[in-house]
């Protein structure tokens, strides 16, 4: 290495020495420690006690666990699909040329912006089984409405449905996607005769599908660590634990039993399917993703 | 689509999105109209949509302010300190908005305008680490925290620093963003004021800084909406009452008390969320083309 290489390399690592100073306190630091964590009985008020493998082995055995993990799994599959139908959906809508174009814009990404806490407060009032509005309006049509925050079978989807409701920062995202898809190619698409079905698999889809891609790996990522809604919405778990998500029972776990390396045991867990799961996304990716101009 | 004729399926586009969005709007228009109910008229059957009265609040001196009555209530509640709860929200925000500009920018600075051995390694790293979720740190950060506590002189737990403190080491997300911008800033600026002399810092300062002034402004916007609407961070490492934020004292003070009086809920929920509503529509515009940027790189 010369001695401007090194010059170069030194003020470099200067800029970068915010991030990368936060990185290994504040990342690194803890990933490590959480690892070591996990093979620990440890409970905050005494030091670490190196115990192996126990904490997996006893995980492998918790009902809990598995139920949090099976509920998780259960809400992503609720979730993702549905996000990505209407995210992509309601671009496509939004960008149609139409009056109040701006305007319709605006009120589909408004409710992204909302504060969790806010959000579940008015959904909480929404879906209230004996007050609430849902289940008046739907008494309107003669249907009963379930309590719907206090049912073990109707509390997911009601999460769902909720969390859909902040579906605007995808469209957002998607929309400029929309604006990169090369007008030319929709015209010789028409010339083509292609319909609007086969302009919008041929033409659109395919040109989108990096930004799908990338939402679809967010998504993963995200939704395995939803810990506010259900949290705030349904605490304890809900109706016989059927809204318990990984992250609560993490954080139950943690900071109400003290158990600091069970919890980082299932801390790890939840960073390896998040792993396995993005790798998975990754793979599939070379079949369905295309590159423009590459 | 190039043709100018009015299509059927454009009316039906119309139609369709008007509908979507009534209904997306729908909840926020019910917080607002529950927000200025009297608490006997939040459970009338059928529900009034629009409250055909709102008490504003009347003062001891019989003045009548132009407040209505559940938000004066909110503010002044004894079981939630609002304007206390405010106050921490709001330090918690300005500290991290600092935070996150200064660091985040110069971290960018670093990935844009010097070349050094190891820089794109380090940054396909730094993009990696936005994969890895919070609970995972959680634990860990908390055992650190009280770690420092102990053994240096920076108290953490027990403080709002955990909340803040960390925005001032960069984040992935905004040293990406701010990166993009930074490298569609011409070499030549920077080369120029190199040759004239000037130190890289100055040049951050004094170039950079300025030309990536929009940019600066999506940073700022992400990082307030993020601090504001904090809640998992707060109810892990806040232990005290008088340093709850908004969004924590709200929960707690719901599952203490709420369940019942749905128009205060509403009223404070309302109010937590009008910040972000006009800084929203103050700068829309910018926050829009932030979300898009971001999503590009695929």
């Amino acid at each position: 290495m010369t001695r401007t290489d090194a010059r170069q390399l030194g003020k470099g690592l200067a800029f970068v020495s915010p991030w990368l100073v936060g990185f290994l306190l504040f990342m690194l630091l803890p990933i490590v420690l959480s690892f070591y964590y996990s093979l620990c009985d440890y409970t905050l008020l005494q030091p670490p006690l190196f115990v192996g493998l126990e904490n997996y082995r006893d995980l492998v055995h918790d009902p809990i666990f598995w139920q949090s993990l099976g509920n998780t799994l259960y809400f992503a599959a609720l979730t993702i699909p549905s996000a990505l139908f209407l995210s992509l959906g309601l671009a496509m809508l939004l960008n149609v040329k139409m009056p109040g174009q701006a305007i319709f814009r605006t009120i589909i990404f408004l409710p992204s912006l909302m504060p969790i806490v806010a959000s579940a407060m008015v959904w909480m009032w929404i879906f209230n089984g004996k007050i609430g509005l849902l289940n008046n309006l739907l008494s309107k049509i003669g249907v009963s409405g379930p309590d719907w925050l206090g049912s073990s079978t109707w509390t997911m989807p009601a999460l769902a449905l909720m969390s859909l409701w902040g579906v605007g920062y995808t469209v957002v995202i998607y929309l400029a996607g929309l604006q990169d898809v090369p007008r030319e190619l929709y015209e010789a698409a028409q010339i083509d005769g292609a319909g609007l079905w086969s302009r919008l698999w041929n033409v659109t889809l395919p040109i989108l599908s990096p930004v799908i891609f990338f939402n679809l790996v967010m998504s993963i990522i995200g939704v395995l660590q939803v810990f506010d809604i259900p949290y705030i919405m349904t605490p304890n778990g809900g109706q016989g634990r059927s809204t318990e998500f990984i992250a609560m029972y993490l954080n139950d776990n943690a900071f109400r039993f003290l158990k600091m390396g069970y919890a980082s045991a299932i801390a790890w867990i939840m960073l390896l399917i998040i792993l396995v799961l993005t790798g998975l996304a990754f793979w599939s990716s070379k079949r369905w993703v295309h590159y423009q101009g590459k | 689509m190039p043709s100018q004729r009015p299509h059927p399926e454009r009316w039906f586009a119309f139609v369709g999105t008007t509908l979507i969005c009534i209904a997306f709007l729908f909840p926020l228009f019910w917080m607002l109209s529950t927000s200025l109910k009297r608490n006997d008229q939040t459970m009338e059957d059928p529900p009034r949509y629009i409250p055909n009265h709102i008490d504003w609040h009347h003062t001891a001196g019989g003045l009548v302010l132009p407040i209505p009555e559940n938000y004066w209530a909110v503010i002044t509640h004894d079981k939630m300190d609002f304007p206390l709860y405010t106050r921490n929200t709001v330090m918690i925000a300005v500290l991290s908005i600092i935070g996150t500009v200064l660091s985040s920018s110069l971290a960018a600075y670093g990935f844009s305008k010097i070349k050094f051995k190891g820089r794109n390694a380090m940054f396909a790293l730094m993009l990696g680490t936005m994969m890895i979720p919070f609970p995972v740190l959680m634990v860990s950060l908390f055992s650190i925290f009280r770690w420092m506590g102990d053994h240096t002189p920076i108290q953490m737990l027990g403080t709002l620093r955990p909340l803040w403190l960390p925005a001032w080491f960069g984040s992935a997300f905004n040293i990406f963003l701010l990166r993009q911008f930074y490298i569609t800033i011409p070499d030549e600026l920077s080369e120029a004021a190199r040759i004239d002399g000037c130190s890289e810092l100055g040049i951050w300062w004094r170039v950079i800084l300025p030309l990536s002034k929009p940019a600066l402004m999506v940073v700022a916007l992400f990082t307030f909406m993020a601090a504001w609407n904090n809640f998992f961070g707060a109810l892990i490492y806040v232990q005290h009452r008088d340093q709850y934020t908004l969004s924590l004292g709200l929960q707690v003070f719901q599952s203490a008390h709420g369940g019942t009086e749905w128009n205060l809920l509403m009223a404070a929920s309302l109010l937590i969320l009008s910040p972000v509503l006009v800084l929203f529509f103050v700068t829309q515009r910018t926050f829009i083309e932030g979300i898009a940027t971001t999503g590009m790189k695929g």
